[in-house]
This record gives structure tokens, sequence and C-alpha cells, in this order.
């Protein structure tokens, strides 16, 4: 199958283009940019007048619910949203149920998704048995069947021993340890920012301190055992600083947020607003401010949706109540636009976020353009507007806190492998 | 936002918190009662047919007697038809959400709805979630607020202060944990009270909580000094284990209130307590039972503002 993208405003961060240019597709794989390689025949072609043309988004959070919770989502509604997100590649956490401890399990989802022949899916595997916190699990097997890294997702692991240990183990084999971190004592039933929302709401809260203890122990940790650490979304002001000083001393060090704390705060809880019930907590307008000076300094890597749908029932409770997550896949590119709209940053630098860099954290080949590549692509109109509402989410999750709102840019075709796989 | 307690032409909808609640409905639910009150100085409170033919429901996700005691009277009193539900033993703990349990009793005809649950925030809900016609009142969600109490409590100050303006009031203990400090908080700072004050040790503050309008004191002499009125927080026996006290004896000997602390108020402070007490933990016998306070008088107030709550949202069109 030969695809030829015409007429589009190529932008591939990795590789320096941002120019209007033609992409041409064989065999999967990105044969020629700018004109066509001889003989090259197009059986389809795909006009780009007015669009953009970039790397298939790579999201390095993103819950499918497969296995055990598939009355919230199952792989085939949120593969669905992957491609109306633009999102050829994704990374899911493994707290499933049962967990991803088990190669069999990682194994059966990876199956499932080639099925289905959608977005890429590279698994985060359990760091210890059941995400118990206690015992390590298999991760040179876990590795063979596909798992990119290891992470605990919001189970705690309280035991520093352990993460020690695993963190040791990891390194022995150059894997990768995904924490996100937040001390589960000082979380401990917190539901919101310990801020002047929750004092005034009366939500147990989540301070700061919850955040950065855990931080500086990984990080001391990390420094220890000379692991390669990734920090899951990382919430605060307090957070970032330690980062950028770990970055500074030189440790291998990485870091990434989710799309909802770049652009929202504890302020948008309102009035108990479920939707805004977020793990890590929406934290305070110095919080999202000290999150986007990282993003642009570099200090964070990548940009993700953390990608969590709930069903109805788990949502609309009393705020404490209810379960934490939003979907957001379908979201990443329109709020990634916004930001670099509202920050001035250039839309070659902003969608490293999204392509290279997360494509980097995981150790896989995408998030770029080059001949020879993987033919993931994502074809967006930057103009188009549309209004976020369920029956326009094709992820069975509909919750999200930007519900109701207007948002620019929209994807108009999705390529994985070379295979038109979504258009609009 | 919409003020989700206000319906399209201004009028009370919900009584949900005393947040945002315009000082203009503060003020008239208070008047309001000070007429049910001169009926009820009488020993004999006069029905009134106010909420004729209506039902009232309380729906009690959590334990209360005074509460929903009052609510009950205060409903009879103005003639409405009152069923009382205790839910915390029954549908929830069933695996019923609080939203079917709610449905179902508007599939009941309730006109009206009398909520207390240990969420922060299921009032709000609730309100939400049911048909305008239907009113919801918050009798006490989790620690955000219960307004009922907040307006008794202003009831009560009026009564004995006659104004707000010039007053000093300290609210005394276990902030952190209070749906009735929260609301107290912002009735007093609403109706132009100039100066309210908490007074506790940090375990039991809210971080922020300056940002409500108060200041801040731990030491319950200067926190006591030269204020009009007192208002004392109930202090639950759980919070010795949370580690955030040591004991009861020991909070007692800082932040109890003794006659001889409360010295340092003024002469003519009154005392207030929301109940229930705890006698020798957060309050002396010889204050509670003593010449300035007014706790007693608290809960026959209670009826009379619940009862101007009531007529107020049923007369909202």
């Amino acid at each position: 199958m030969n695809i030829h993208i015409k007429n589009g405003r190529l932008i591939d961060p990795h590789n320096g283009i941002d120019a209007k240019q033609d992409v041409f597709i064989s065999d999967k794989h990105v044969v020629a940019i700018g004109s066509a390689p001889q003989g090259f025949v197009a059986d389809q072609v795909i006009d780009a007048g007015g669009l953009i043309v970039i790397p298939g988004l790579v999201d390095v959070s993103a819950r499918l619910r497969e296995p055990g919770y598939e009355y919230r989502a199952t792989l085939e509604s949120e593969m669905d949203a992957a491609m109306a997100g633009g999102v050829t590649s994704l990374s899911c956490p493994p707290d499933t149920d049962p967990p991803l401890d088990e190669p069999g399990l990682v194994e059966m989802l990876k199956h499932r998704a080639r099925l289905l022949n959608q977005a890429r899916v590279f698994p985060v595997g359990a760091l210890t048995y059941g995400l118990k916190g206690a015992e390590l699990t298999e991760m040179i097997e876990l590795t063979e069947a596909g798992c990119k890294a290891f992470g605990h997702a919001d189970a705690p692991l309280i035991d520093t021993r352990v993460l020690m240990r695993a963190m040791q183990y990891a390194a022995t084999f150059g894997y990768r340890v995904w924490m996100r971190p937040q001390d589960s004592y000082l979380a401990r039933n917190g539901v919101a920012h310990d801020g002047e929302v929750s004092t005034r709401l009366g939500l147990p809260p989540i301070p700061v301190v919850a955040e950065t203890t855990a931080l500086a122990t990984m990080l001391q940790l990390a420094q220890e055992t000379g692991v390669k650490l990734h920090i899951c979304r990382i919430s605060s002001a307090a957070g970032v600083e330690l980062i950028r000083a770990a970055k500074l001393a030189g440790l291998p060090v990485t870091c990434d947020v989710s799309m909802n704390h770049v652009h929202l705060t504890e302020m948008d809880i309102g009035f108990f607003d479920s939707n805004c019930h977020l793990m890590p907590p929406l934290r305070s307008l110095r919080d999202k401010a000290a999150l986007r000076a990282g993003l642009c300094d570099g200090t964070i890597d990548a940009i993700c949706s953390d990608h969590s749908p709930v069903d109805d029932d788990a949502k609309q409770l009393p705020f404490a109540e209810a379960e934490a997550g939003a979907t957001g896949m379908e979201l990443l590119l329109p709020l990634l636009l916004k930001w670099a709209e509202e920050d001035k940053v250039a839309l070659p630098d902003a969608l490293k976020r999204v392509t290279i860099n997360p494509a980097q954290l995981l150790g896989v080949k995408m998030g770029h353009l080059s001949v020879g590549a993987h033919a993931d692509v994502c074809v967006f109109d930057p103009k188009a507007t549309w209004k976020v509402e369920p029956a326009v989410l094709k992820s069975q999750g509909k919750n999200t806190p930007f519900n109701g709102y207007t948002m620019q840019g929209r994807v108009r075709h999705t390529i994985v492998e070379g295979r038109l796989a979504y258009s609009l | 936002m919409n003020n989700p307690q206000l319906n399209k032409n201004g009028e009370l909808q919900h009584l949900l918190t005393t947040e945002g609640l315009p000082v203009r409905i503060l003020r008239d639910i208070l008047d309001k009662a000070a007429g049910f009150v001169n009926v009820a100085e009488g020993h004999e409170i006069k029905k009134v047919p106010l909420l004729h033919g209506k039902s009232v429901f309380n729906i009690f996700f959590e334990n209360s007697t005074r509460t929903r005691t009052t609510f009950e009277i205060a409903a009879k009193k103005l003639s409405a038809d009152v069923v009382n539900l205790n839910i915390g033993s029954s549908s929830t703990s069933k695996g019923e959400t609080l939203l079917d349990t709610v449905d179902n009793l508007c599939a009941m005809h309730a006109d009206m709805f009398v909520v207390r649950h240990s969420t922060s925030g299921a009032a709000h809900l609730i309100a939400k979630h049911v048909a305008p016609s239907i009113h919801v009142i918050n009798a006490g969600d989790g620690r955000h607020a219960h307004p009922t109490q907040a307006l008794l409590d202003m009831f009560t100050i009026r009564h004995y202060k006659k104004e707000f303006h010039n007053l000093r009031v300290a609210i005394v203990g276990d902030v952190l944990h209070s749906r009735v400090a929260r609301s107290q908080i912002h009735a007093l700072t609403t109706l132009g009270v100039p100066e309210v004050r908490v007074v506790a040790p940090k375990t039991l503050l809210p971080s922020h909580v300056e940002k409500l309008g108060v200041q801040v004191y731990h030491d319950m002499a200067q926190g006591l000094k030269d204020v009009d009125v007192v208002m004392m927080l109930r202090l639950q026996n759980e919070r010795m284990q949370g580690a955030l006290l040591p004991s009861a004896q020991e909070y007692f000997k800082y932040y109890g209130l003794t006659q001889e602390r409360l010295a340092q108020a003024k002469s003519d402070a009154i005392v207030m307590h929301p109940g229930p007490m705890n006698r020798g933990v957060e309050i002396d016998s010889s204050v509670a039972d003593g010449a300035q306070s007014v706790i007693l008088p608290q809960v026959t107030f209670g009826i009379a503002v619940r009862m101007a709550v009531m007529s107020t949202l049923a007369g909202a069109k």
C-alpha cells in the first residue's frame, strides 16, 4: 500500500522540519519526504492542503482498562479514541486487574491490541507482584513479552528497601523505572490539593510535601542505584524544582506532566466537580505556572493525556467518593495546541513533547518521520473547532473537566504502520 | 459559574452553604426566624400552615439526634408531612448509590430534602440532580458546611448582641474537621463582623485558613482577649488516634474553656457551642452551665431558624 500525503505543512520536530513538504509512504515505512521516489505510484492520495502533518502522537500514559475493568472501557473503544486523537503509540500503566505482573498478561494485551491493528501498545510492567510493593516481578521475561518500563502506577510502594532493590535490579539490565511520587501516609485519604479550595470545601487534602518527600527519596535512590528513573505526572512547583536540580546535577532522570495539570488548577473544582477529581490532584495557579515553566526549559520532557476512563456510576458521587481520572487521549492534541498558543511556544517545539520525547522515554523508534521510519502519521486541521461532548468522544469514558469546552485543532487522518486507520 | 443555591430570580432554591449566600437572603432568614421566635417564646409554639401539603424528607446518612429532631419539629410546626430516614443503616449498605436513593425518594413525591452525609459535597450533588421543584437543605456534609447551624448561631448572636459590625468573635477548637466552623466563618464575614478569630493548635487548622478571612491564634488567652462571642467546637475522641493531639487532658489544659480563660473575653461575652458538648474536654461544666452560656437558647432558636429556612425555600418560584 502506497500513500502520498500532499500539500500539507510537515512538522517533524526530531528532524527540524517545518515546511510544506509531501510525505510518501510505502510498505509500512516512510520512503521519501519532499519528492516522490522513482516509480512511486500512490494507491491513496491524502490532500493535506491547509492541514498539518506530524508524526503520530506518543502518549506515555493511557489507561485502556483491560484486563479487569471492561465496564469502564475496552481495548476496542480506547483504540478508537487513540485514532481519533492522532495517538499512534501509547504506554499503559500496569494497574489493571490483575496488574501487568506476568508475561502472559502482557502478551495477551499486546496480542489483542495487534489484532485491532490501531495504536501500538507499549505496556509498563508492574515493578512488584500484584503492585503490592513486596516482591519483584520477572522483569526480564516481562521485557521479552513487550514491557518498555516498570512502574507502580498509583499503587503505594511504601517499603523503601523494596524500591531500592527494584531499582538496582532494573539498573542491572538497563530497564527504566517509572514512578509517580506520592508519599502514601501524607496523602492518606486525600482527594484535593492542600490549599485554599480544599480548605473551603472541606475536602481531605494532599499536601505538596506528599509529592516532594517521595520524589526526594526516589531521586536519592536513583543516584545510588544508577537506574534510569522517569518521574510520572509531576504536579507541583516544588517538585519541578527538585527535578530541575537533579537534572543539573547530571542524574539520568526524566519527567512528564498530565495535560490536565498544564491547563487546570484547584479552582476548577468549583462546586465539587468530580470531573476534576484527578490523581495527582490539581494544584494551585502557582504550581501550574511552574509546570509550564518546566516544560519551556525542558525540565519536563513530555506531556501525556493521563487518559483514565471512568464510568458514570463511579463519577456521579460526592467528590471524595468519586473515582479519580478523566478521559483525555482525544483532547491531547488540541490541548497541546492551546498551551503552545498561550505560552507562545513554537509549534515544532511544543510537538516534541508528544512525539519524539515520549518515544525516547519509552525507548521506541517512533515519534519522527525520517526516511525509513515507521509510517505513523497524524494529519490535523489547526483551525477546526469542535465542542467536547460525550457523544463526540469515542472513548467509553465520557468524563473530562473539559466537557463543554470548545477545542481548536482536530485530527483528520491517522496513519499507523502505513495504513490509513482513521479519517474524519 | 452559577450560584447553585439560587434560582434564576435570585431566590434561595437550596440551602447548601453559607458561602456565597447574598447578605439580603441571610438577613431575611434571620428576620423571618425572629417572627417565629415570638411565636415560639410562648409555652406553646403555634402551628402555621406555610408548608401544608408538602412532604419533607429528612435523609440522614450520618447519625444525628439534635439536628434531625429540630428539623422535624420545624417542619411539623409548618404543617408539613415529615418522613425520617436513617439511611446509614439501610440502602447504601446494600450497594445503592446516593443518587439512586434520591431518585427513589423523588418518586415518592418529596418536596424538600434535608440531607446529612459524611462526605463533603453530597448536598451539592443532590441539589444538582433533583428536579427544579425540589429543594435541598444541607444538614451537614463532611467537613464542608452546616449552614442551618451557622444561621442559628448568627440568630443567637444577633439576639444577644443586636449588631454584627462591631463584634470580635473567636471560634475555638477543631476547625480542620468542622463543617460548623466553615459555615460560621462565611456567615460572620458576610454579615460584616470585622474580626473573626480561630484558636487552635496547628494540627487542628486547615492550611490557608487565613484566606477565609480569619485571624489565626494558637494561644487561647490571646485568642480570647476582648472578644464579644466565644464559639466552641466539639472535639471528637478519634482525633487522639490520628496523631493530631496527644490527649484530651492536654487539650483541655491548653484549649479548654474555663472560667479563668473566659475572663480574658469581654465581661458580657457570650459562650456558644453547637453540641453535643464534651464537658471537661473542650469546655468546663461551670462555663457550659454558667451565666454567659447561651447554649440552650441556641437549640430553641434552631427550630425557628429552620422554620425560616424551609418557608423561604417553599416561597421560591
